[in-house]
């Protein structure tokens, strides 16, 4: 049955491996090319410019502002993130009080109540999420003003998206807020299949819930974290950091450009300036970034395979 | 590793979750594949159609039996002006078919069709996703309007179209040198927009210096009014009663040198006592709380209801924020307050110009039919079912006779009146898009109007930001004539 075989398994993968490499390396390649043209978007001629919108990149400082936030998104939005789904997942799965009569293992009470509530927000569209945030931090008459004042917090009034200083970390807690619910399911698929005699001896053991937190939940998930984490990385530097801060903070991304992320910049020199070209630059700078980043996470997230 | 059977307990699996992110991390750089998708595909684009023979009735040679296509901008002034328009054109043309449509995503749609050279006959070129004009312009993408200009006008044979239009309609449409790129269909009116009832109520009238205007402020603050607010998330509104405040302190050349794009051309001393001025309402504060983190439309609500007096704002207001204004609330307009007597120019001196920017793409198939629709939408008739049906002037010079005005559009109309010749046109907001709205407006204005800088502090970074443009290549510069 051996002789063939290469033939089979290259019969199953032409398809697919042409599909890909018409839509998703094409593309890229395409982009790169287009990087070194002076190419508009409005009209099909262009010349080649060499390195000219590389240069011009370099020097842009709004280029690099957004680079800045863009970086800044893919480091926090993910430790924010899967830290709080990590605690969430584990207080709903294992971190419970023992109850009598009940199975050794379990959650804290309501706990699938709670999943629900934290998978919410995954339902609703990002669209929908950023504008109702927007409009709870409006500071005239947003829900988060109102209750500051309802608690006689009156002189507590911040601008929230229209204060430079705080417009970026608002537009993250929202992101935080829509995202984490899918980690925690992620997370909870991740423990339930963690043996429980594990956990049955730890608690033998007599560890409390930090250590067997630390000692055997984290390192038995840690392959799902990783994935995770670099699933939540891209998401932070790609499509939904762009959602959030165009619809929030709208316009030139914040006051100051205190929000502007690459997305957001590739997408405004693309259709709002008409320099395509220099559109695709960024995406190129984008493609660097995003790559390094899984790189790095892969290579520093590396252990031993624990089998059990 | 574990075992990943457990989905149906525990939702989704591990190993699903896993092929998830590989696959989205194939989507990772979104700005990549999403340009690639609208790459340049060459092409020859589409042939044109023959002219038709020209006549005292169809004096642009429109090909009688042509398809003629119009992509109008769905926005605050709806499409009902427009359809109406096309029924005129049917009914000259009976042959012609018009395809018509309305989108709010001028450029999603219709970038890639300019990109492979068929765009439509006819475009609305408006909203947030305007298409760059200056690339439009400088790609040659545009067919050159002077044809239509120079044309009998609809109503009067012995006219030309040219003749029957607003003051600076025709020169917005220019570039650089004689060509008319883009014919601007409504007549904005920009300034101060208030409610009447409510400065009566504070028996006060418009203030023409500064400082009555402070005092106004200073009465509303007593009756737990602020003086005024604005978009603060959008501050490039701002200019629409600080830029003719600028020319009318210092005169029209402080404006020109400003669209120049001079070296100096902020620190002039009419820009800094008029950035004064309004970083003074900051600092009595006079400015609604919040302001700063206020959209357009939320600024407008607390506006309407009463919590401002004042606002900048453009004659579209009256439309968009025809629902929230009460009835009895009066609305008006007022050209900008001055600083004193002193003042180059007189109270009045207000900033008007086209609005609803008009294009027939250069390789239109049928760009006759294009400039034949625009003739009749520029007639009397045509020009007063807009005015009536959407609360806004339009470039035919009159067309208001005979229908009742709401009191908004009266006021605007009043206040043309009062300026006479004294109109001013600042350009950067269409000369140079995102030095206007990011640079000076977001990153300047907006943070000095929310404290964060002192005027001479946002009057060097403006300079800054406008050399910066001066410099750059990349863009298209254009001067006054």
């Amino acid at each position: 049955m051996q002789h063939g075989k290469y033939r089979f398994i290259v019969g199953f993968l032409a398809v697919p491996l042409g599909l890909y490499a018409l839509f998703v390396v094409w593309p890229f390649i395409q982009s790169i090319y287009y990087s070194f043209t002076d190419w508009t978007g409005l009209s099909p001629d262009f010349k080649m410019v060499g390195f000219d919108n590389y240069t011009r990149m370099l020097h842009d400082d709004v280029f690099w502002k957004s680079l800045q936030h863009s970086l800044l998104f893919a480091l926090v939005l993910p430790l924010v993130t899967i830290s709080l789904a990590l605690f969430f997942a584990f207080m709903i799965n294992v971190g419970g009080r023992r109850r009598k009569g009940g199975p050794v293992i379990s959650g804290v009470r309501g706990s699938s109540f709670y999943k629900i509530v934290y998978f919410f927000p995954q339902v609703l569209s990002i669209a929908i999420v950023s504008l109702l945030f927007a409009f709870a931090y409006n500071p005239d008459s947003g829900a988060i003003n109102s209750l500051l004042r309802g608690i006689g917090l009156d002189h507590v009034q911040p601008l929230w998206l229209g204060d430079p200083s705080l417009a970026l970390w608002c537009v993250m807690a929202v992101l935080v807020w829509s995202t984490t619910g899918f980690f925690v399911v992620l997370f909870s698929a991740g423990m339930a299949s963690i043996p429980t005699e594990l956990y049955e001896s730890a608690l033998l053991d007599g560890a409390g819930r930090a250590t067997t937190f630390f000692r055997i939940t984290l390192p038995l998930l840690w392959d799902t974290v990783q994935s995770g984490w670099v699933y939540m990385g891209i998401l932070a530097l790609g499509a939904e950091s762009f959602a959030v801060v165009q619809i929030m903070t709208t316009g030139p991304g914040g006051p100051d450009y205190s929000t502007t992320v690459m997305v957001l910049y590739v997408y405004q020199k693309a259709f709002r300036d008409g320099q395509a070209a220099y559109a695709t630059t960024i995406g190129v700078a984008l493609l660097v970034v995003t790559l390094a980043f899984a790189a790095i996470v892969m290579r520093l997230g590396r252990r031993e395979r624990l089998e059990f | 590793m574990g075992s990943t059977s457990n989905h149906g307990a525990e939702g989704v699996g591990r190993r699903d979750l896993i092929k998830r992110s590989a696959a989205l991390s194939l989507v990772a750089a979104p700005g990549m594949s999403l340009l690639s998708a609208c790459a340049s595909s060459g092409g020859g684009g589409q042939t044109k159609d023959k002219a038709g023979k020209k006549t005292a009735k169809n004096p642009l040679g429109v090909n009688e039996t042509a398809q003629m296509e119009f992509v109008l901008f769905d926005g605050g002034f709806g499409q009902e002006y427009a359809q109406d328009a096309v029924k005129i054109y049917e009914k000259d043309f009976p042959k012609a078919h018009v395809k018509f449509s309305a989108t709010q995503k001028i450029q999603s749609t219709l970038q890639p069709r300019f990109n492979q050279g068929n765009p439509p006959d006819l475009i609305d070129n408006s909203g947030a996703e305007q298409m760059d004009m200056g690339v439009l312009v400088g790609k040659n993408q545009l067919s050159d309007l002077t044809p239509l200009l120079d044309a009998p006008s609809y109503d009067d044979p012995n006219k030309k179209v040219r003749d029957t239009l607003r003051p600076g309609i025709v020169e917005m449409g220019q570039f650089d040198g004689n060509p008319v790129w883009i014919m601007y269909y409504a007549y904005t009116v920009y300034g101060v927009w208030y409610s009447q009832k409510a400065l009566d109520s504070l028996g006060a009238e418009y203030p023409k210096t500064w400082d009555e205007m402070l005092q106004v402020c200073e009465k509303a603050k007593k009756k737990g009014m602020a003086g005024w607010t604005y978009a603060g998330k959008y501050p490039y509104y701002l200019p629409f009663s600080l830029y003719p405040m600028i020319g009318k302190v210092g005169g029209r050349e402080v404006l020109d040198a400003i669209d120049n794009l001079e070296p100096n051309a902020w620190k002039h001393p009419a820009v800094k006592a008029c950035f004064e001025a309004y970083y003074e309402l900051y600092k009595k504060g006079y400015i609604l709380k919040g302001t700063p983190g206020l959209d357009h439309i939320q600024s407008q609500t607390a506006w309407a209801k009463g919590e401002a007096l004042f606002i900048p704002n453009g004659s579209w207001v009256e439309n968009e924020s025809a629902n929230v204004i009460p009835k009895d609330f009066n609305l008006a307009v007022s050209a900008p307050s001055g600083i004193d007597s002193n003042d180059k120019l007189p109270f009045g001196t207000i900033w008007a110009s086209g609005g609803e920017p008009f294009i027939v793409p250069a390789k239109a198939a049928n760009a006759e039919g294009g400039m034949e629709q625009l003739r009749i939408m520029l007639s009397e008739a045509s020009s007063k079912n807009f005015t009536a049906k959407v609360k806004s002037l339009t470039a035919y010079n009159g067309g208001t006779t005979g229908i009742t005005l709401t009191p908004g559009l009266n006021s605007g109309v009043a206040a043309l009146k009062l300026a006479g010749s004294n109109v001013v046109n600042p350009r950067l907001q269409d000369w140079y898009v995102q030095l206007q709205k990011e640079k000076i407006g977001v990153a300047g204005l907006g943070e000095m109007m929310a404290g964060r800088l002192t005027p001479a502090e946002a009057i060097k970074k403006i300079q800054g930001f406008a050399d910066e443009a001066a410099k750059d290549s990349s863009i298209k510069h254009y001067k006054h004539q």
